[in-house]
């Protein structure tokens, strides 16, 4: 099969849909001749022209509230953020406005769109370009979230939100532009709500996120050569959650640990693991475990900065030390 | 080039009988239904807090009787006035005040969140200024579909001194969006006077963006009609956005339950508007002097609309709540599985 880059995949999602489609549009800061500074969105402006490809000043929540009254009233809006920092800036027009249409009008209004945006620290960037910010989506009812892991998923998952009649978060790990694995180049679509197990194993099982997975299979590699089994999980989707998935692996294997680069605190990990933790209790041989990122500013020093970030290294130690009992009584 | 103009009354007949009856007799169905409301609150039938729309009934009718079902419109938390004035039920919407399975949003919405898809209303909303985004973007539709709709974004003084309002006006001017920010100015931003929250000219803002700018006697139904008229032809000619600051009042404080407001506004000022400045007295007396219609007429219509609004309050106090499963329903939109195939 043929492989091509995150960034890549997106672009080839978002023009598919974007033919298949004349009711859909993308609007944000320089995406039509820059591409946006990641170069994601080269070319479309060629092919869709400055209708449908929009430059827009920097005023975020402007064009996400904007975005919400183009999807109300029929359009198909494709947000650009340009890094997930930015999130916060929007939080009145996503989480207040876009969020809540539906619920508030008795299933009258609806509001099809999506805000691509991304995440992921170690790439030098500071405090305030380095954010993984999901977890404050995911705490809103009335949005989706997809984080996909792979150019594979970031195509299928893409098109999926595009299609949905839903608002949809949809972050990519800014780290990933580059990275290239197999898509087929026959349409696909990744539906919302489905685990992907990208490995199986029966000693423990690793749950992970966006950049997350990679770490995770790492982290399975390092233990596999010192007899741990690992199960890696990609639930691909946080809103919906495919928790049966997660259950399955978890009823089988008895230990987990949940990694994610956002934040520990109060963040997805939490989540997953209260979830693991009430509804297969009694399969558990330890705790469930949170692998976050440091609750601390993203700092700029390389030295520092890859502190805050679990490692494979980080995960397999931990792993190590729950399947040998070692952390039943951990405080 | 931008220019700034103060519309008056136009003495002589434009309209027909059935025009002008229907501008009065919207506006007196506002101050019926706002009346009822502040009824059911102070009766303590109504769940939660609504703030009134009384006073600047000839905002909401002047603009939304240039309105056809297909333009949109967004409104506020002072939003009935503007329901009402784009062709809402009351029955439907004491039901969404009561919180009952047949209101607009079956219940789920409320007095602040009240909409009515079906003639335009992309509804009201509960965070000053959080539509001017929605508006704006309906208008970007409208423009990237090719319909010829126009979206008119009502908001208050107060609304202005949002951010948002200056980067989606900034966005509609640049792109040429058929959209008019519909600025009703009553004197009060919530508990403060708006010349304590309001530096230098409210129109001159929009002018900066090049916005062709308006201000308007918002007391006088014809003056906001006459306006707009213009404004939404110019807007379907391509020729949006605009913006206009009409001049109002607010009869009622900022909420039902703001009744002592003498700390901020003067019962001698709140008389002299409701005395003076009525604009449905206002209006009502100048159907009679060009004999459009007669004090018998208007009585009449007065009278129809009172029993209309008390069988409406009736059914609703006696319509069934929400089923509770409802609670988790409507969260998400469905979204038709077929669609999400390869292929399709």
């Amino acid at each position: 099969m043929r492989e091509i880059t995150l960034s890549q995949a997106v672009n080839e999602a978002l023009a598919e849909e974007m033919r298949r489609d004349p009711t859909t549009f993308i609007l944000g800061e320089d995406v039509a001749e820059a591409g946006t500074p990641f170069k994601v969105l080269s070319g479309l402006v060629e092919e869709f022209g400055t209708a449908r490809v929009i430059d827009t000043p920097i005023s975020e929540p402007g064009f996400v509230g904007i975005a919400v009254g183009a999807a109300m009233t029929g359009a198909r809006p494709i947000v650009d953020l340009m890094f997930g920092d930015f999130l916060y800036l929007v939080m009145d027009q996503l989480c207040n406005q876009a969020a809540k249409q539906q619920y508030m009008s008795g299933g009258k209004l609806s509001v099809p769109m999506v805000v691509r945006t991304n995440l992921g620290a170690t790439r030098r960037s500071g405090a305030q370009h380095s954010q993984s910010l999901h977890a404050l989506v995911a705490h809103i009812p009335g949005l989706k979230v997809a984080l996909p892991s792979s150019a594979y998923e970031a195509k299928g998952l893409m098109k999926t939100a595009i299609r949905d009649n839903n608002p949809v978060v949809i972050i990519e790990d800014k780290l990933m532009y580059q990275d290239k694995a197999p898509v087929p180049e026959d349409e696909y679509l990744i539906p919302f709500g489905v685990a992907n197990i990208k490995r199986e194993g029966s000693d423990i099982t690793l749950i992970g996120t966006s950049s997350m997975v990679q770490v995770a299979e790492a982290a399975a590699r390092i233990l596999e050569a010192e007899g741990i089994s690992a199960e890696v999980i990609d639930p691909r989707t946080i809103v919906p959650l495919d928790e049966e998935t997660l259950l399955k692996s978890v009823r089988k294997t008895s230990r987990a640990i949940v990694i994610d680069e956002g934040h520990q605190n109060y963040g997805i990990t939490g989540e997953i693991a209260s979830r693991l933790n009430e509804k297969a209790f009694y399969y558990l041989d330890a705790p469930v475990l949170r692998m976050g990122a440091m609750d601390v500013p993203i700092p700029f020093s390389p030295v520092l900065e890859d502190l805050t970030v679990p490692t494979p290294e980080g995960v397999a130690e931990n792993a190590r030390r729950l399947c040998a009992g070692e952390m039943i009584h951990a405080a | 080039m931008t220019s700034k103009t103060n519309a008056k009354t136009n003495t002589t007949k434009a309209l027909s009988t059935a025009e002008y009856l229907r501008m009065y007799t919207q506006m007196v169905r506002i101050r019926t239904f706002e009346d009822n409301a502040n009824q059911l609150y102070l009766s303590a039938k109504m769940p939660g807090l609504t703030h009134m729309y009384s006073g600047q009934e000839a905002v909401a009718v002047g603009i939304c009787e240039a309105l056809n079902d297909n333009d949109h419109i967004t409104s506020t938390h002072r939003g009935h006035g503007h329901c009402v004035a784009k062709g809402a039920n009351f029955t439907e919407m004491f039901c969404e005040l009561l919180g009952k399975e047949e209101g607009y949003c079956r219940g789920k919405g409320g007095s602040m969140h009240i909409a009515d898809q079906s003639h335009g209303n992309l509804g009201a909303n509960a965070i000053v200024g959080g539509s001017m985004g929605i508006a704006t973007g309906s208008a970007l539709r409208a423009k990237l579909l090719g319909h010829d709709d126009v979206t008119v974004c009502f908001f208050g003084d107060g609304g202005t001194a949002q951010g948002l309002l200056y980067e989606v006006m900034n966005m509609a001017a640049l792109w040429n969006l058929p959209v008019i920010y519909a600025c009703e100015n009553n004197g009060y931003s919530e508990y403060t006077k708006t010349e304590e929250i309001a530096a230098g000219s409210i129109t001159a803002r929009a002018e900066a963006f090049g916005i062709e700018a308006f201000t308007v006697d918002g007391q006088d139904v014809i003056a906001v009609n006459e306006l707009s008229k213009k404004l939404v032809a110019r807007c379907r000619n391509n020729e949006g956005p605009f913006f206009v600051e009409l001049m109002t009042y607010r009869y009622h404080g900022h909420h039902v339950g703001d009744i002592n407001r003498e700390y901020y506004r003067s019962k001698q000022e709140e008389a002299d508007w409701k005395e003076n400045r009525d604009p449905i007295i206002h209006f009502r007396s100048w159907l009679i002097e060009q004999g459009i219609a007669t004090e018998d007429e208007i009585e009449t219509l007065n009278q129809e609309i009172k029993q209309d609004a008390k069988t409406a309050v009736a059914y609703a106090e006696a319509a069934a709540y929400p089923d509770l499963s409802e609670v988790d329903m409507h969260v998400y939109a469905e979204t038709d599985p077929a669609t999400l195939r390869a292929g399709n």
